[in-house]
């Protein structure tokens, strides 16, 4: 009961907890990987940003439906705050991908990684699911619209991920490999901290992101009713 | 049955306002043609033969955009959406029958657009009339959805190409990829799967965009 | 067969209708007044369906097949002539005996000798005459009007009146007017919006 009510003071709890774990884990603990080095360790945070902004996106996906299916008041609210943060999320595993790019093989984008060609058209769909939501006046119109856009979003991650191993094949770019390391035994358990630190973090700033939102809501609500 | 009768109903409907109108397919026809001869010019001389592939679909694809801008416009600019909402057929009847005149429209701009194609450039192949032809689908299925909520929208037809562009990625892929890779099994498969699951997804969800 | 409680809408932070309450019943017919921006046409949208309310309740006894809707825009296809409007919608509706019905519709619309031209070639008054046609042509139970004489000429007026006349009692009517006058003698309920 008092988690429920303390959604955000639980999980920003968690997340600082998971966070400073992670941390003193990646730069403290593991050992630096014997082929690529320090820069490797940009690893431990660039594949756990992706995964969580995946799991935003389905979040939002998932709130997205029940709006469309039951309705209920508060769900396209919380469909478009996760897509929000699944889109910051996605930015930053653009900008983690590049670093690590640029720090590994001396370059700052490459089409050979499959994972950053495919956050790239991702990133431009919710984009346009930005532009697509202030385009139209607040409503029921409107969230209609953008929760059947955000249900089209999560098809398209497969599609597009199949559809880009595919284009490899006669786009022929210069690959580097980057085999992710052979996961030892204390690389896996900072990856897995690392990851469940991100999911700590992104759920603690969707509960700041919402209540915002929703005192927002209260706040005109109340001033209407005042007029 | 009525269903059937319904989707038929409007994408006369459809067919016939684009007779009486003359304006979408003959601007869809020059862009088409425009852009080839543009191409010419975008592709310096060493460039190979599977690059100007690569343009013809890019042609099509902004040839779709060109069409699907104007596909809810009678509806958009004189609140005709209301009287087909209002009607009781089901709405994704709305959606299905404007597909398949959008279809019509997109296969006569490409039967222009190929055989020019296979003048100016080089010759095409089954493979890539097939992939055309299954690209045709998925882009109408999915255009026709997506131009229903630009048409929603204050910024109208800016929205369209932005919400659809990077739908179209995997259409691309396919397309070209049946273009030029001689094993194009998979990439019309991609373009198979690709159309069966926007389609049906696009289907069930036309009510929700034209409905509160 | 209306039945409103609490009706209230919203658009973004606009309140055009707050806390209406009105009941309709079968055969009835409900006046709606007000002025410019009081909400008469989302009240109308709502009844039809074409809106949902913000709050509040709406119940409306009838599907989209018994609803006959005559909106602020005629809903006509420009392109098409009468006929072809009416043949389309006429099939959207599963009319029975469609061709006599709307050669009767025309005809008694004053509309036959042109149901072979393009409705974009119409004035406004044969416009909304043609209108009147699409939402009558399936017959319907309960018929929403939005300001149905505003474009009308003198013909047109006495045409619809007498349409009104013919189909009080039997059918249920939801009016919204600028003239509450002229439909002073066919109403049984008045509803005015501030």
């Amino acid at each position: 009961m008092w988690l429920r009510n303390n959604a955000l003071v639980a999980s920003a709890g968690a997340a600082a907890v998971l966070v400073c774990a992670a941390v003193v884990l990646i730069f403290f603990w593991v050992p630096v990987d014997a082929d690529q080095g320090f820069s490797q360790k940009i690893f431990y945070f660039h594949v756990p940003i992706a995964l969580t902004a995946y799991l935003c996106f389905g979040w939002g996906a998932w709130k997205a439906l029940l709006h469309l299916w039951k309705r209920p008041p508060g769900a396209d609210l919380e469909s478009y705050v996760a897509i929000h943060l699944g889109v910051i999320f996605g930015a930053l595993t653009l900008i983690t991908g590049s670093i690590w790019a640029r720090v590994s093989w001396g370059i700052w984008w490459t089409w050979s990684s499959r994972q950053l060609v495919l956050f790239l058209v991702l990133f431009l769909f919710y984009a346009a699911y930005f532009m697509l939501r202030y385009s139209v006046d607040p409503g029921p119109a409107r969230a209609n619209i953008s929760a059947v856009y955000a249900l089209f979003g999560v098809v398209l991650i497969p599609i597009s991920f199949l559809a880009i191993r595919l284009a490899e094949d006669f786009i022929h770019p210069t690959v580097f490999t980057s085999r992710g390391p052979q996961m030892a035994g204390s690389m896996f358990f900072t990856f897995c901290v690392s990851w469940a630190a991100m999911i700590a973090l992104a759920t603690a700033l969707y509960q700041l992101e919402l209540a915002g939102k929703r005192m927002d809501r209260t706040l005109r609500e109340l001033r209407e009713a005042l007029e | 049955m009525t269903y059937i009768r319904d989707v038929t109903a409007l994408a006369r409907k459809d067919l016939l306002l684009e007779l009486r109108a003359r304006d979408t397919l003959p601007a869809m026809l020059l862009f088409v043609v425009a852009a080839l001869v543009v191409f010419h010019f975008a592709l310096p001389g060493s460039s190979s033969q599977l690059a100007s592939k690569g343009l013809l679909w890019v042609a099509i694809i902004f040839t779709a955009l060109l069409g699907l801008a104007r596909a809810f416009a009678a509806e958009r600019e004189q609140g005709l959406l209301d009287g087909l909402v209002l009607a009781p057929c089901d709405r994704s009847a709305i959606w299905l029958g404007k597909t398949f005149a959008m279809l019509m429209f997109l296969v006569l701009a490409e039967v222009v657009a190929l055989p020019l194609y296979a003048l100016f450039y080089s010759g095409i192949g089954w493979s890539t009339i097939a992939g055309v032809a299954l690209a045709n689908l998925g882009i109408c299925a999915v255009g026709t959805l997506l131009a229903a909520m630009a048409a929603a929208s204050r910024a109208r037809e800016l929205m369209l190409p932005l919400l659809f562009l990077p739908l179209a990625v995997p259409i691309v892929v396919g397309g070209v990829g049946a273009s030029v890779v001689a094993a194009s099994g998979r990439y019309l498969a991609l373009l198979a799967v690709y159309d069966a699951v926007f389609a049906i997804i696009s289907w069930a969800s036309f009510e929700y965009v034209v409905t509160e | 067969m209306i039945r409103a409680q609490a009706l209230s809408r919203r658009f973004g932070t606009k309140r055009v209708l707050e806390r209406v309450d009105f009941e309709v019943p079968r055969g009835g017919f409900l006046v709606v007044t007000g002025p410019n921006g009081s909400g008469k046409t989302t009240l109308l949208r709502l009844v039809a369906g074409l809106l949902v309310p913000t709050s509040g309740t709406i119940q409306v006894d009838t599907d989209r097949s018994r609803l006959g809707f005559v909106a602020h825009e005629p809903l006509v296809y420009r392109e098409l002539t009468a006929l072809e409007n009416l043949e389309l919608y006429g099939r959207l509706y599963r009319v029975r005996e469609r061709r006599e019905r709307i050669g009767m519709l025309l005809e008694r619309f004053g509309l036959w000798s042109v149901r072979n031209e393009r409705a974009g070639s119409f004035s406004r008054g044969m416009m909304q005459r043609l209108a009147l046609c699409r939402a009558l042509l399936h017959d319907p139970d309960l018929l929403v009007l939005d300001e149905p004489f505003n474009a009308l000429d003198e013909q047109g007026i006495e045409l619809l009146d007498a349409q009104l006349e013919e189909l009080r009692g039997t059918r249920t009517f939801l009016v919204a007017t600028h003239d509450p006058a002229r439909l002073d003698r066919l109403a049984s309920g008045r509803l005015a919006l501030a």
